[in-house]
């Protein structure tokens, strides 16, 4: 019997010394040219959203050679520390891309300290000066693609009533239906834009009845910002509505309603930040750029987008991809009649004003509160 | 049985206990391991990963005790009360409305400029009274109007969760948190760091000694055995002149407390502020750590600590077997089945004792 535990005793230290030592070796390979990159998702990696927009970014990093880690469905708590810190010292990686919003504060900005060799990448743009170094954020100005979706889906209404399901009304969500509104209504301004608010970024229960009600109310286009719009498009297209997409394609899901979509282009940034950062070259603190930088993409025409509807996005398109085109131009109200752009004022992508949108356009039915 | 030698009779009292947890523990072994067999990875090989990612370095043993501390605390929200019979599985709601009241307090008197450990104990207090209010009225529904406690426990942390998206997203957001409603972060000098010479929080020491408190009480004191006659029969209890209702007050009171704690430390020493994150899930996970230690304050313990280590190693599995984040749920699901199967069964002493008859 003793000699039993002896045994298994011995080779429960064999077994740990060997995984301590295991775990030791990757960290020396921190400094090797080649990184290991460590992806981390705050939900499932297939959800037709946010998250497979990235993972397909870090499919694309995967397919130059680079050894990926992913890790998918970590909450914004200490869980995603330990993920971070579990990716440098047990899988040695040296460039992270926590992808969520929320991971910066306080997360990232923790580990950024603790870990000085490490560089850490975030989706969301929160960089200011004086943060850590090795601290960088990126994001897109996705609300090029949203006011093309706009111009499209005006083109093939009937009812003149559009439906936008929504997670919150913080400013990135409030500048996307501003923008996609703004659009449509370029066409033809009776159209509105009935907006409903979920409280979530991922409420499918909600989004369904919010999608079924929208096409009660006689909407015939529906589009949203959640973090997975697979329900809202699925649910779209069984009620026979046409659909814009959000993140990634959703046009799998719905061959008979989806027109095009406003897309993150992660697969072309990341693979370009990790040649970058292999050359050894300076990362920027701030990445930021929509259609011209490649940083956002629509999703193909489908069949169902006429002609006029294609010529009149790409005219437009090619403004963005050109000198630029300002969406936030004035006189703009609010729909409570309140003037909030001044005719004559621009707001162009970079008007640090955006950033603190806090209004529904004209036309948009809906309230922030 | 009374025939039964005193000796065997102690064993059995030790046995009986543990038969059926070990006995689910190697049913899930064999059963999660089908699982993976079928998902086409190594089950042995997934094993070893998951030893590897919850104890197999000084890092991952901290991973997983950081990962068990809430835990501690959110578990005891069930398991005090189950001692007096209640099933309260409200823990999430308390956790939640405690850190909100925590921040409160917290932010309260940084303004004012007190030192970082009288800010730090307001804090606890504001955290654990608002938790125990929630818990507290779950049981005295329960006694003065028969309402269901499991039901009115669960729909009260609804409604926590709600009142706290709602003061995060209104009143107290700070207006410098643009696309993330949060409060104003505390100051970092009123933070709770991590214990000295280790990568965790003080909130695992303060988990420790509440199931410590908690088994004291129930186990060594007049009222905690007042308390276990109610759960055995509570018109019995009320019968011998017991104030059956206070003590439910109470002892839900305590759950909820407890729970409170474990919000506060949230904010305190992980999040800086409060936010939607704190809703993460923390009371749902302490009602499967208090059902598999069987409502036992002390075996909240381990039981925290296996199932911190299962979420430390689920990274692991992800990143080196490619196996989805449900995987790790799967296994959660099976332990939890397997224990409840595990229950329905007759305890060992007797089950021998009819095969030996």
């Amino acid at each position: 019997m003793s000699q039993d535990y002896r045994l298994s005793r011995r080779a429960v230290i064999a077994g740990m010394s060997a995984g301590a030592a295991f775990s030791a070796l990757p960290v020396g390979s921190a400094w090797a040219a080649t990184p290991t990159v460590g992806f981390i998702y705050v939900g499932p990696k297939d959800d037709y959203g946010y998250n497979q927009a990235h993972a397909a970014g870090a499919a694309a990093v995967k397919a130059m050679g680079v050894k990926v880690v992913e890790e998918e469905r970590v909450p914004e708590t200490i869980d995603v520390e330990k993920t971070m810190e579990s990716m440098i010292n047990l899988d040695g990686a040296s460039l992270l891309f926590p992808t969520s919003f929320g991971y910066f504060d306080p997360h990232i900005l923790k580990e950024a300290k603790k870990y000085p060799n490490v560089t850490f990448m975030h989706c969301g743009g929160l960089w200011h000066e004086g943060l850590p170094a090795n601290v960088h954020s990126y994001f897109g100005y996705i609300d090029e693609a949203e006011f093309l979706s706009g111009i499209v889906a005006a083109h093939v209404t009937k009812t003149k009533k559009f439906g936008f399901v929504a997670a919150k009304p913080i400013p990135q969500v409030l500048r996307n239906i501003n923008a996609f509104t703004l659009g449509a209504r370029s066409i033809d301004p009776t159209i509105t834009v009935q907006v409903i608010f979920t409280g979530d970024w991922s409420m499918p229960v909600k989004e369904a009845e919010a999608t079924n009600s929208l096409a009660d109310q006689g909407v015939d286009v529906v589009t949203c910002h959640v973090d997975s719009p697979k329900v809202v498009i699925e649910t779209a297209e069984k009620r026979g509505l046409f659909t814009t997409g959000y993140h990634a394609s959703q046009a799998a899901l719905a061959p008979n309603g989806y027109l095009t979509g406003a897309e993150w282009n992660w697969e072309a940034l990341y693979p370009s930040l990790i040649t970058d950062f292999e050359a050894g070259k300076t990362i920027p603190g701030l990445i930021r750029g929509g259609l011209k930088a490649g940083i956002v993409k629509t999703s193909p025409y489908t069949a169902l987008v006429p002609d006029a509807a294609k010529a009149k996005a790409d005219a437009v398109k090619a403004q963005f991809m050109g000198d630029g085109f300002v969406i936030f131009a004035g006189p703009i109200k609010d729909n409570k009649g309140a003037t909030v752009i001044d005719a004559g004022t621009m707001r162009g992508q970079t008007d640090i004003e955006l950033e603190k949108m806090s209004y529904l356009v004209e036309g948009v039915i809906g309230s922030t509160s | 049985m009374d025939a039964e030698p005193p000796r065997r009779a102690a064993l059995a009292r030790f046995i009986d206990p543990l038969a059926a947890p070990l006995a689910a523990g190697a049913a899930t072994v064999a059963l999660f391991g089908l699982f993976v067999a079928l998902a086409g990875r190594n089950p042995l090989e997934v094993y070893r990963l998951m030893a590897e990612g919850a104890f197999g370095s000084w890092f991952s043993w901290q991973n997983t005790l950081l990962r068990a501390s809430p835990l501690l605390l959110t578990a005891l929200c069930t398991a005090l009360p189950a001692q007096m019979g209640l099933v309260i599985i409200g823990g999430e709601g308390a956790f939640v409305i405690g850190g909100l009241a925590a921040i409160a307090a917290g932010l309260r008197m940084a303004d004012i400029g007190t030192p970082a450990l009288v800010v730090q104990c307001a804090m606890a207090l504001a955290g654990m009274a608002a938790g125990g209010a929630l818990i507290a009225l779950a049981g005295a529904m329960r006694h003065w109007r028969g309402v269901n406690e499991t039901i009115s426990s669960l729909l009260l942390s609804s409604i926590a969760i709600a009142v706290m998206n709602q003061v995060v997203e209104g009143p107290m957001r700070d207006p410098a948190s643009l696309n993330k409603p949060s409060t104003r972060p505390l100051p970092d000098a009123d933070l709770i760091g991590n214990i000295p010479g280790m990568d965790v929080h003080w909130g695992l020491a303060l988990g420790l000694i509440a199931c410590l408190l908690a088994w004291l009480l129930m186990r060594r004191t007049t009222f905690g055995f007042a308390a276990r006659i109610v759960g055995g029969n509570s018109r019995a209890a009320r019968m011998a002149g017991l104030p059956v209702g206070l003590m439910m007050v109470i002892v839900t009171g305590l759950g909820g407390a407890a729970a409170g704690l474990g919000g506060m430390i949230e904010v305190a020493a992980v999040q800086g502020d409060a936010n939607a994150n704190i809703a993460a899930g923390y009371g749902l996970s302490g009602i499967l750590v208090a059902f598999l230690a069987r409502q036992h304050p002390l075996a909240i313990i381990p039981v925290a600590v296996l199932l911190g280590g299962i979420g430390a190693s689920g990274g692991l599995l992800q990143r080196r077997l490619d196996l989805p984040d449900a995987a790790v749920l799967v296994l959660q699901g099976i332990l939890f089945v397997a224990l409840l199967a595990g229950e329905a069964l007759p305890p060992l002493s007797e089950w021998k004792a009819k095969v030996s008859r």
